[in-house]
């Protein structure tokens, strides 16, 4: 006799062998004739460039983060402004709360310069190459590089 | 290669019921690529709505080479675009196909003696399974196009081949 978790445990099982089942079928079935070109990303026919795995600024992570907030307080108004007239000056007055809360979230972020995206300072690589000779002065010391 | 596919020296009752299986099921769902060139395109736009209801035939329109088996030309292969094309089938999983659909793709059609910017015929970059002559073909010409590559289908073979 089968507890609900041993049913649990038949689902898992009939579900792997259905999945390698499909994958075991499919190995023996296919032709594989590999190549590069045929291995290349797809990019809608264009050459693909770089990796497809790419990886994405960690600072984006801030910003999705106060996205998620003001996103989720969007959702909270929409309700309360369609009911706001049955409500009344209770409603009012917590939705007030609910947005000063939010908005000293968002002055703290402000402050933190957390909404300030830096620009990156390029270092630009100095190269010391040779100079001509009729250009070259005798050297007091090594050029320091 | 695969476990099956051309690993067989001669044919017999097992192998051509499995390849009777095979085709069978490559030949009912040619799945195609989702692309367009030029006013073939519209022919073949007209072939998959409801009138001609392409498919019938099991041909579903996907967005992306990996999961097509068949690419319908369709249209003007520019210089431009050949490239791409060249790419696209590439990138597509064996076993694939090819229709050329209209003169264009066929050997360049109207552009043949002046277009400096067309490919003369899609078989110069690609291997070309069943050509569709009209500029554009009506729909009932691309459907006997698909049916002729089903045909096509239906006679592939396990067997290894010679020569």
């Amino acid at each position: 006799m089968l507890t609900e978790f041993g049913k649990v445990l038949l689902f898992l099982i009939v579900g792997a062998m259905f999945v390698a089942g499909g994958l075991i079928a499919s190995w023996i079935l296919r032709p594989n004739r590999p190549y590069p070109a045929k291995l290349s990303s797809y990019e809608c026919g264009e050459e693909p460039v770089g990796n497809a795995w790419v990886r994405f600024n960690v600072r984006f992570y801030v910003i999705a983060l106060i996205f998620l907030i003001f996103d989720v307080e969007v959702v909270f108004l929409f309700p309360w402004a369609l009911v706001y007239r049955q409500l009344g000056l209770f409603a009012f007055l917590e939705m007030a709360v609910f947005l000063t809360i939010l908005l000293i979230g968002l002055a703290y972020v402000w402050v933190k310069g957390d909404l300030d995206w830096d620009k990156p300072v390029p270092q630009i690589p100095k190269i010391e190459r040779d100079r001509p000779a009729y250009k070259q002065q005798t050297p007091a010391e090594p050029v320091a590089v | 290669m695969g476990l099956l596919d051309q690993r067989f020296e001669n044919s017999n009752v097992l192998v051509t019921s499995l390849e009777g299986l095979l085709n069978w099921a490559r030949l009912s769902s040619l799945w195609q690529m989702q692309f367009g060139l030029a006013c073939c395109a519209i022919e073949m736009m007209a072939a998959s709505a409801s009138n001609f209801d392409m498919m019938r035939f099991g041909v579903i329109p996907r967005a992306t080479p990996r999961q097509t088996d068949v690419m319908i030309v369709s249209g003007t292969v520019t210089l431009k675009m050949a490239s791409r094309i060249k790419r696209l089938y590439d990138q597509m999983a064996e076993p694939r196909y090819v229709i050329s659909m209209g003169s264009c793709s066929n050997c360049g059609g109207p552009y043949w003696e002046h277009g400096y910017h067309v490919l003369k015929g899609v078989d110069r970059v690609i291997p070309v399974d069943v050509y569709v002559p009209g500029c554009p073909p009506r729909p009932e010409a691309l459907l006997e196009g698909l049916m002729k590559l089903q045909e096509k289908v239906r006679k592939e073979s396990l067997v290894k081949k010679t020569a």
